[in-house]
């Protein structure tokens, strides 16, 4: 096994002062089954834990009760509660949430006309980084409503683990745009006084506008950047207040990577990135590893065997056996340099392997065995 | 090659615009690449046109950086013609109200005052838009004078993941329902002409996993749903047997004959102590586990009834030879 230390996440969640527990990494690694995996096993060690998923696959949702997605944490049944925890666990629901930040910072008509604009359809559903916006949004409301004493969030499935923290800021960017300024009928001095300075009146930019999308568009457009303008400040606090939340140390990230060379490049920008963002590293974890019961057979030998036999022409199951474990053993090897290299690059942060399981994990069983691998065994 | 050793015709003959989808990571930019290769037989040119700004198409033809502009980057099986173009939403923009609003100066200064930029990285679905619009110059694109043939008898489109797949092509239908009248509302009815028309396959790629599965289970339903022709199924990354049946089914019951596994590793000059016999024994029920699982997963993708076709796992990765290895094996599946 290659150098580094290790990861033992009972330290993490078994430490009281530890509130929230985030989840990243790059797409398909294993995000959402290490947060339902950590959530579940600190229920079971006396937590009260709230795990916010992230389009869980279907089976592993069936299986926590998560399909009713009323967008509000329900108890997951079949935990054992013996130790005094309890899990509860929903699945966020990005439209429906960002409806609830919309009425919560508008009075009912405003928030009205703003959920009947044609643009409010799209934007809700499809702004890019719209979903992660709104998991930091439902961690804020989690933080907020004060009833669970951990808060183990997954992360939007996405290539950039990086996109989590970038996208909100994203959102800011967009509100506090010039062009957003000079959209709104160029009332703002800024508009105005900024197309001055490009020598361009607003009339040439409304009227390009308007040739583009046509009246009734940019009539709605309008509307609906004015209606939200009105908002524009109780959401850029409330990022922001969810970013700082992340930098104190009662946070733990938890960066999941596959032992493939993309996702632990993405894993290492990721760590980077928090260092530089001072947020608090838990450590890494390395999922889907594979492993084996036969280490001293190496894949050289294994092969040289197989093809003796295929000379032979005798034994074709121990043949396809020794095939089977040189594949394997190919794969390991190719794992554990990866490994290597991340280890030696960042030799501080602590990693734990977590075993590819051969079916999928779908079910508390299956959680509760990653669980235990992400003690370190 | 598939044309001259008389392999089976295509399944997609009159399809020019292929879309290309999947889960993410289910190597959509790897069969998009090769299927435009496949599609390049003898005096053909095929159109290969990227939209997610990761220039996955130069990594994998090993090419610098492509600009906004359409290059060749391969020659095709038959000498055919593969032309890579990386869409860069923004230039398609400023493209796009040249061509069809000769804004001029006005178009300069909605760049200037960060219109474009709102537009293509925030407004919803103008990026889809672009693209689309793009796409479709392309597929309908004619060679001046007088045969008027079309520059491209193929494109193909490594599109978003199975997730936006449905909304990204069906765009064009939204913003239909925006913009009631005007130069949008034409151009927006008439990409969604082709994209709904004979002339485009969406075929998903997936592998032997559930969640790549029911994703591409999701997406066909969605798809069909929305007026969009469903193409092939490109099952990628199959391994191949290495145990017979009987075995699988003994391993997976735990009854593999030790016996006879220990006698074989012998006759091999294999000499491994007892407890690692227990541990390639154990391999092999694994093995015959995730088999097991993906036979469910064959009998899901069947159940769906559209033309299936499996490329192999390729060990050492995917570098340009392997390309033309994938492209070859869907030519031979009547993929192309
Ligand atoms: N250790 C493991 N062994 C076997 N299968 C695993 C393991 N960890 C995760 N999986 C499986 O891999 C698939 C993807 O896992 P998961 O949904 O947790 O990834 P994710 O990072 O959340 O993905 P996304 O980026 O799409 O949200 C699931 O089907 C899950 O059951
Ligand atoms: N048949 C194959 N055998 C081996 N490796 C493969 C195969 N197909 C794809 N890959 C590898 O899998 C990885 C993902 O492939 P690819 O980039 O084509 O997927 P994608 O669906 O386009 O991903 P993304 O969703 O990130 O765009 C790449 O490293 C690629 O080389
Ligand atoms: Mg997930
Ligand atoms: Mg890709």
């Amino acid at each position: 096994m290659a150098a580094g230390r290790s990861l033992d996440l009972d330290d993490v969640i078994g430490d009281l002062r530890t509130r929230v527990v985030v989840c990243c990494g790059s797409g398909g690694v294993g995000k959402t089954t290490t947060a339902a995996a950590l959530g579940l096993r600190a229920a079971e060690q006396g937590r009260q834990v709230v795990v916010l998923t992230i389009d869980p696959a279907r089976r592993l949702a069936q299986s926590m009760g998560l399909d009713a997605l009323d967008n509000t944490p329900r108890r997951v049944k079949g935990a054992d509660e013996s130790a005094g925890g309890s899990l509860d666990a929903m699945m966020l629901d990005m439209k429906r949430t960002f409806d609830e930040v919309v009425f919560a910072h508008s009075t009912p008509e405003r928030a009205q006309a703003i959920m009947d604009n044609p643009f409010y359809q799209s934007l809700s559903s499809s702004f890019s980084g719209t979903q992660e916006y709104m998991a930091m949004e439902k961690l804020g409301q989690l933080r907020a409503e004060d009833r669970w004493d951990l808060i183990v969030v997954d992360t939007p499935p996405s290539r950039s683990a990086l996109d989590f923290l970038d996208a909100p800021k994203r959102l800011g960017s967009f509100l506090d745009g010039r062009f957003i300024r000079i959209l709104m009928g160029g009332a703002g001095k800024g508009g105005r006084a900024y197309l001055k300075v490009l020598g361009t009146g607003l009339g040439v930019v409304t009227g390009a506008l308007t040739r583009v999308l046509g009246a009734q568009v940019l009539k709605d457009l309008q509307a609906f950047i004015a209606a939200l303008d009105t908002m524009f400040g109780g959401f850029r606090e409330r990022a922001d207040a969810t970013y700082q939340l992340l930098k104190t140390s009662g946070t733990a990230f938890v960066v999941v990577a596959a032992p493939e060379r993309d996702a632990l490049r993405e894993a290492s920008y990721f760590v980077e990135r928090l260092g530089t963002e001072g947020m608090p590293l838990a450590g890494l974890v390395l999922n889907r590893v594979h492993t084996t019961g036969a280490k001293t057979l190496s894949a050289a030998r294994a092969t040289a065997g197989a093809e003796t036999l295929a000379e032979q022409g005798g034994h074709p199951l121990a043949a396809g056996v020794l095939r089977l474990h040189a594949e394997r053993m190919r794969i390991i090897e190719r794992e554990q340099s990866l490994r290597g290299r991340f280890t030696a690059a960042h030799p501080r942060v602590p990693v734990v392997d977590v075993p590819a399981q051969p079916g999928d994990v779908h079910d508390l069983a299956g959680l509760r065995t990653v669980g235990a691998a992400l003690a370190g065994g | 090659m598939a044309s001259d050793s008389g392999a089976r015709e295509s399944d997609w003959e009159g399809v020019r615009l292929h879309v290309v989808t999947g889960k993410g990571g289910t190597g959509k930019t790897t069969v998009a690449a090769a299927l435009a290769i496949a599609l390049s037989g003898e005096g053909r040119r095929t159109l290969l046109v990227e939209v997610e700004g990761r220039q996955g198409i130069a990594q994998l033809f090993d090419s610098p950086p492509l600009p906004y502009e359409e290059r060749t980057v391969a020659v095709g099986p038959g000498g055919g013609e593969v032309v890579a173009l990386a869409v860069d939403p923004e230039e398609a923009l400023l493209e796009y109200l040249d061509m069809f609003y000769k804004l001029g100066r006005a178009g300069r200064a909605l760049r200037k005052i960060g219109a474009i930029d709102f537009a293509t990285t925030i407004a919803p679905g103008m990026r889809d838009v672009l693209i689309t619009g793009k796409v479709y110059e392309a597929v309908r694109r004619r060679k001046a004078g007088r045969s008027g043939a079309h520059v491209y008898d193929a494109v193909v489109l490594d599109a978003p993941p199975t997730g936006r797949i449905a909304r990204f092509l069906g765009v064009n239908a939204e913003v239909a329902g925006l913009a009631k009248v005007g130069p949008v509302r034409g151009q927006a009815d008439a990409i969604m002409g082709l994209l709904t028309s004979p002339m485009t396959a969406v075929h998903v790629v997936t592998l032997l996993e559930e969640m790549p599965v029911q994703e591409t289970a999701d997406a066909v339903a969605e798809l069909a749903a929305a007026g969009l022709p469903v193409g092939g199924i490109i099952v990628n990354a199959v391994r191949e047997p290495l145990l017979k049946v009987a075995d699988l089914t003994a391993a997976a019951k735990g009854r593999l004959p030790r016996a006879e596994v220990a006698d074989g590793l012998a006759a091999a000059g294999v000499s491994v102590r007892d407890g690692a016999i227990d541990g390639l024994l154990a391999e092999v029920a694994e093995h015959a586990e995730r088999v097991a699982l993906e036979k469910a997963q064959r009998r899901t993708l069947k159940g769906l009834a559209r033309p299936t076709y499996e490329l192999p796992l390729l060990s050492e990765g995917v570098d340009l030879g392997a390309l033309y290895e994938l492209a070859e094996r869907l030519c031979a599946q009547g993929a192309a």
